[in-house]
């Protein structure tokens, strides 16, 4: 371990996957061809190009995963452009692991599972997922709903229909904004979507995606009679330290790369809503 | 306590400045007071405070931190990080010397910041007790008490002389460096200056602040206020407040390349500054409004309630006198109290 922790290791891109036209994930090893780091469900890793940037991504790939770390990453700035002009072979930096987790030691243990994810949203919970899966006998049920764009933009597809699809532990419900030739699975909106399944009031909920998404589908399960309390959401926001200090992703008395990024919704209802 | 004859103040430099770096305030050409190095002929200046605070010593606004060699697909990290010599800050008002304090709950929390700790360890703080508090000061609402500064040595003024009290073992060793300057002496004529401050503190027009509406329970009323939008119409946005505030601790981490390897630093940011928070899907405080009001709620409520009741501001009233505008966390305060 490094006296600081600003100060990352090398990482080397060992696998590229082109995962829809705007999103890859990359698998990471260090120099010594291990995981860069241990972490837990929905902790996150700075990951950077000198010269270009660093940012914080959520790890995508679960803690049971441990040959490498996975980022399912979508350009949308400097340094995630940059990241797709990368190679297998490419090295980069990363630190990590930073934030707190989905509570899979405790609150969720023994609970079925409800998971909501929009577009690159699966990302954070996509970690989750796979633990839970790989660790069955001390969980519930696991139902996800996804939702993006097109069927082009639903993220690790591959591994949805070939795996989780046939997982008989789980129920996998797919939908996307307009309708598309060739689907003929749902088509419709996540908050709608979710109304329309009337999930069982008995399950935790585990929420990520675009703010409006999450914000209508937060409501429906309001109204379903969920409860704040057994609701949790991963966020985002811009951070450059990922340890409390620069200052950046302070709401309220919390910073979310420490404090957060996963929050119960009743924990976010006392701070501002600067997010 | 020990007291030092103020013909002797040179020689007392002298002595020091060839054990240690010894840095404290001098006026510059425009007759502004800046921590400055000592050597020959620099004249120590007893104007009320610096114009920037003393944060610098241990939180520089720009700090090399690292350094990258790419050579193809490889990467080299070179770790900048270097051990500190020992250095004296000389003539810190209280109200910058309890900022450290402030900024140690931050950068000495776990995980500690190295880099910060680095300096923090090496630096001797002399602090130097105010006897001309201007208008413009209010640190007593902080629980300061400017004619008593911590510090590792604090230091009085008198008409004719400085007097010394070593406050723990590392002042005791820098003032056994000049003990031949010093003579021991009651401390009668440091209580009288006192006195005579504590009479000009009185008279002051901030000196009694109520503070007490600034508090964890009233978080989501205070944030939630009409007035943000009144109190922030002015506000340019140019982040002079939190460049000059001992106690803005917010950074930025940037790069540079140097043509032989790239260099990452960080340097000073302020809240105050729109793409402070801005990300790729966009910005969470939109507008001026929120963001002066995060510089204002950081330190009114969020610092005090994650620092046991610590506010994030020590009164030394720079922000006061060098908004362009006018605006600041006095009229905040009263503002917000008086609804």
């Amino acid at each position: 371990m490094n006296h600081e922790t600003l100060i990352p290791m090398i990482g080397v891109i060992t696998n590229i996957k082109q995962e829809t036209p705007d999103v890859k994930t990359f698998q990471i090893i260090n120099r010594e061809g291990k995981k860069p780091f241990a972490h837990m469900p929905g902790q996150c890793g700075m990951v950077s190009i000198p010269g270009v940037g660093e940012a914080m991504f959520s790890i995508t790939s679960s803690p049971t995963l441990t040959e490498y770390l996975e980022f399912s990453i979508k350009a949308c700035g400097k340094l995630t452009d940059a990241l797709f002009e990368l190679e297998e072979g490419d090295e980069i930096t990363v630190r990590g692991p930073y934030g707190n987790f989905f509570p899979v030691e405790d609150a969720l243990k023994g609970k079925d599972l409800l998971f909501i994810a929009g577009g690159i949203g699966l990302a954070p919970l996509h970690s989750v997922i796979n633990y839970v899966r790989d660790k069955k006998n001390e969980y519930g049920n696991i139902q996800v709903v996804y939702g993006s764009r097109s069927v082009e933009d639903l993220v690790r597809y591959d591994e949805i229909t070939e795996e989780w699809m046939k997982d008989e532990n789980m129920k996998v419900h797919l939908t996307i904004d307009n309708k598309q030739d060739g689907w003929d699975g749902h088509v419709g909106f996540i908050p709608d979507f979710v109304k329309e399944l009337k999930p069982d009031l008995s399950k935790t909920v585990l929420i990520c995606g675009p703010p409006i998404m999450i914000k209508y589908t937060l409501a429906g399960l309001k109204e379903l009679g969920f409860q704040d309390t057994q609701i949790y959401t991963t966020m985002e926001l811009r951070m450059k330290c990922g340890v409390g200090k620069c200052g950046r992703c302070n709401i309220g008395s919390k910073y979310v790369c420490k404090d957060g990024p996963v929050f119960r919704f009743d924990e976010l209802d006392v701070l501002p809503d600067e997010y | 306590m020990k007291k030092l004859p103020i013909e002797k103040i040179d020689m007392f430099f002298q002595i020091l400045s060839k054990e240690y770096p010894i840095y404290l305030p001098v006026d510059n050409k425009s007759k502004v007071a800046e921590f400055t190095k000592y050597e020959d002929g620099k004249e120590w200046s007893e104007q009320l405070n610096t114009v920037r605070s003393a944060k610098d010593f241990f939180f520089p606004q720009v700090e090399n931190m690292m350094r990258f060699e790419t050579d193809g697909k490889k990467i080299e990290v070179y770790d900048m990080y270097e051990e500190k010599e020992d250095f004296i800050i000389f003539g810190v008002r209280a109200c910058d010397v309890r900022s450290f304090s402030i900024l140690d709950s931050v950068y000495l929390a776990e995980p500690v910041d190295s880099f910060y700790k680095n300096r923090r360890d090496h630096g001797i703080v002399i602090s130097m007790a105010c006897t001309r508090p201007n208008t413009t000061c209010f640190c007593e609402n902080f629980s300061i008490d400017p004619t008593n500064p911590e510090g590792d040595v604090t230091a009085w003024r008198t008409n004719e002389a400085v007097y010394f009290q070593a406050n723990n073992d590392k002042g005791e060793k820098v003032l056994s460096k000049v003990a031949r300057l010093l003579v021991e002496d009651s401390n009668e004529k440091v209580q009288e200056q006192k006195k005579k401050t504590k009479e000009i503190l009185n008279r002051l027009p901030f000196h009694n602040l109520d503070l007490s509406y600034f508090k964890e329970e009233n978080t989501m009323e205070i944030f939630q206020s009409k007035l943000w939008e009144t109190m922030s119409e002015s506000c340019l946005g140019c982040g002079t407040c939190t460049f000059v505030c001992p106690t803005c601790q917010c950074y930025d981490i940037r790069e540079y390349n140097t043509g032989n390897g790239i260099e990452r630093f960080r340097c000073w940011d302020s809240c105050m500054y729109s793409d402070f928070t801005k990300m790729a899907h966009g910005n969470p405080r939109k507008s001026q409004v929120e963001r002066f009001r995060q510089r204002f709620m950081h330190k009114l409520v969020y610092a005090p309630t994650n620092n046991f009741g610590v506010y994030g501001c020590v009164g030394c009233g720079r922000c006061v006198e060098k908004c362009p505008v006018s605006m600041n966390i006095i009229k905040v305060i009263k503002t917000l109290e008086e609804k």
